[in-house]
């Protein structure tokens, strides 16, 4: 229990050095910059940040347990409203993990799909955040830019899965569905014009002084501190840190593709900026082997007690029915063990920690995702900078409340 | 998959896995905090004596694991000991993660925080505070995280119901 009730930055003494006029603010929960639901006390002197403190926990909606009465595949669909910016890369690592507990082989085309959604889901959730990140910065035009392009790979997601954000596509055992007829084409038009709208919004943003101005040297965070505080992916790379799942511990055969992975030592807002539009054309690299090596096969394991028969076998096959009778009603047993899978989600290292007690209910699922430890970092890149540079740091960032709060 | 491998038990695992880094600095720091390991799917699990994580943290993180990604904790109601705490950490190096995991009773649940190795674990005991009730001796800020703060219980116990009214 708790003894004190408040924000304690509050009711502490004010910051060594203080004057009289310290002030402190609160930026948010309702505020245009703060990226959902993010509330910020901040304590500051004239203009500069003396103290920061992330108050979080407005979603919180109990998403762990309510995992914990759910069937294995009904908890897919949970996943996807975690970091709802990135949906396919929830989906992927949940099922990653029960599949391990399930000691499953996934066909190849299966993965390869896989990896080819995952890195259009970068690429989604990549583009939401240039827009948004210049918005708060000022740059209102490039916005309507990005949402051109993320409207596509929203169609196309909304022709492979019927839904356009909340895809659920991913099954324990493989895909729900074959891809339509049309979905490679799509996403070969789409990729082969890409690189060229990422040279449209560099052209817009990297010679802007503007911009230069407001993310150069700001929000400095270095390797040691990176680490520290539990910072990944882009942001970490940002600042010299040279890991990436998908390169260094690759899952979902990742191994078989060649792309890069960009670091940048700076450390500021400038890094993490130039460092994700080279994500993007590495994923665009990556996408595009996927299409040209795209292997023949199944997209769903051999495991008929797992996975959901066809339709049509389903219609016309006695066996079928009864598998797929037990599946939805029953769910499926998993053996008993503690698995924890990560994968490279577009804002860090998201690791999903699945805990079986040989029921068809998981006994316990926690989700380790990226935001919720980059946030911690925040007043380290913030602290003694001017209070408008904390827009610029929280939209660098790239943080989801969805996946904060849980 | 090439996770077929499987040891169970400190005596399984020290005889088939002997040049494991986290296990030789482990055996080299302390042998009897080491109480339990288990090698499954992959994932190495040691179990580390719950007065000692702390040390324990320190010894793997000079071992190379510089990583922390994740705490968290498994309610086993109504078995004992209630709780596990999972502690999840990487090594960038040797491109590899192990599990330390921690066994707590369930009257007044306590252990030593980690926030002295690793600042990261910040935010994550106080989730676990929050949300089972365990208490994290030396934390910095040790109050509910997702919850308001004049809550009452523990959301993650399973003797917490999922729905409905309490």
């Amino acid at each position: 229990m708790t003894d004190t009730i408040g924000t304690p930055i509050l009711e502490a003494a004010a910051a060594k050095g203080a004057h009289d006029q310290h002030m402190v603010l609160n930026m948010g929960p309702q505020h245009p910059s703060m990226h959902g639901v993010l509330r910020l006390v901040v304590e500051i002197d004239g203009e500069i940040v003396m103290r920061l403190y992330p108050e979080i926990g407005y979603l919180h909606t109990g998403i762990e347990k309510t995992c914990e009465a759910k069937f294995y595949q009904q908890v897919v669909p949970l996943t996807d409203r975690l970091d709802y910016l990135s949906p396919m890369a929830n989906n992927l690592c949940y099922c990653l993990a029960v599949e391990r507990l399930l000691a499953l082989e996934i066909p190849e085309k299966a993965q390869w799909l896989r990896v080819l959604l995952a890195e259009l889901t970068r690429l989604n959730s990549h583009l939401i955040w240039l827009g948004t990140h210049a918005m708060d910065i000022g740059a209102l035009t490039v916005f309507l830019y990005t949402f051109r392009e993320r409207e596509e790979i929203l169609r196309i997601f909304e022709g492979l899965s019927g839904q356009r954000m909340m895809t659920s596509y991913f099954r324990i055992g493989g895909l729900s569905l074959e891809p339509p007829i049309d979905f490679f084409d799509r996403v070969q038009g789409f990729i082969r014009t890409f690189p060229e709208k990422i040279d449209e919004y560099s052209n817009l943003l990297t010679g802007n002084p503007i911009f230069r101005n407001r993310l150069k040297d700001v929000g400095y965070l270095s390797a040691a501190d990176a680490i520290a505080l539990g910072v990944t992916g882009p942001n970490m790379r940002g600042s010299g840190v040279d890991f990436d799942l998908r390169r260094d511990m690759p899952y979902s055969s990742y191994e078989k593709f060649q792309f890069q992975v960009p670091t940048s030592k700076v450390g500021d807002c400038w890094a993490r900026y130039e460092i994700r539009l080279i994500e993007m054309r590495e994923s665009v690299k990556i996408i595009q082997q996927a299409l040209d090596g795209m292997p023949q096969g199944p997209i769903k394991a051999d495991a008929p007690k797992i996975v959901l028969p066809d339709r049509e076998k389903m219609k016309t096959q006695m066996e079928s029915l009864i598998h797929h009778f037990k599946i939805v009603t029953e769910g499926f047993a998993v053996p008993q063990g503690e698995v924890y899978q990560g994968i490279e989600s577009p804002r860090g290292q998201m690791g999903y920690y699945v805990v079986s007690d040989g029921t068809a209910k998981p006994y316990r699922v926690h989700f380790r995702n990226p935001s919720f430890a980059t946030l911690q970092a925040l007043e380290t890149m913030c602290k003694g900078r001017m209070l408008a540079d904390v827009v610029a740091v929280v939209g660098s960032i790239d943080i989801v409340l969805g996946e904060i709060d849980r | 998959m090439a996770e077929a491998k499987t040891f169970i038990g400190k005596a399984a695992v020290l005889e088939s896995l002997p040049d494991h880094p986290a296990i030789k600095a482990m055996l080299f720091w302390h042998p009897s905090a080491l109480t339990d390991a288990k090698f499954d799917r992959g994932e190495m699990t040691l179990t580390i004596a719950a007065d000692q994580i702390r040390e324990a943290a320190a010894t793997v993180q000079a071992a190379g694991y510089n990583f922390f990604e994740d705490v968290t904790a498994v309610d086993w109601f109504p078995s004992s000991p209630r709780f596990q705490l999972s502690y999840h950490i990487v090594s960038h190096s040797l491109k590899e993660r192990i599990r330390l995991r921690v066994l707590v009773d369930g009257a007044e649940p306590s252990v030593e925080s980690i926030t002295a190795v690793w600042p990261s674990a910040n935010f994550y005991e106080r989730e676990v505070f929050d949300l089972f009730g365990i208490h994290f001796a030396g934390h910095p800020n040790l109050r509910r995280i997702m919850m308001p703060d004049d809550w009452q219980g523990h959301p993650l116990r399973k003797d917490y119901p999922v729905e409905g009214y309490r």
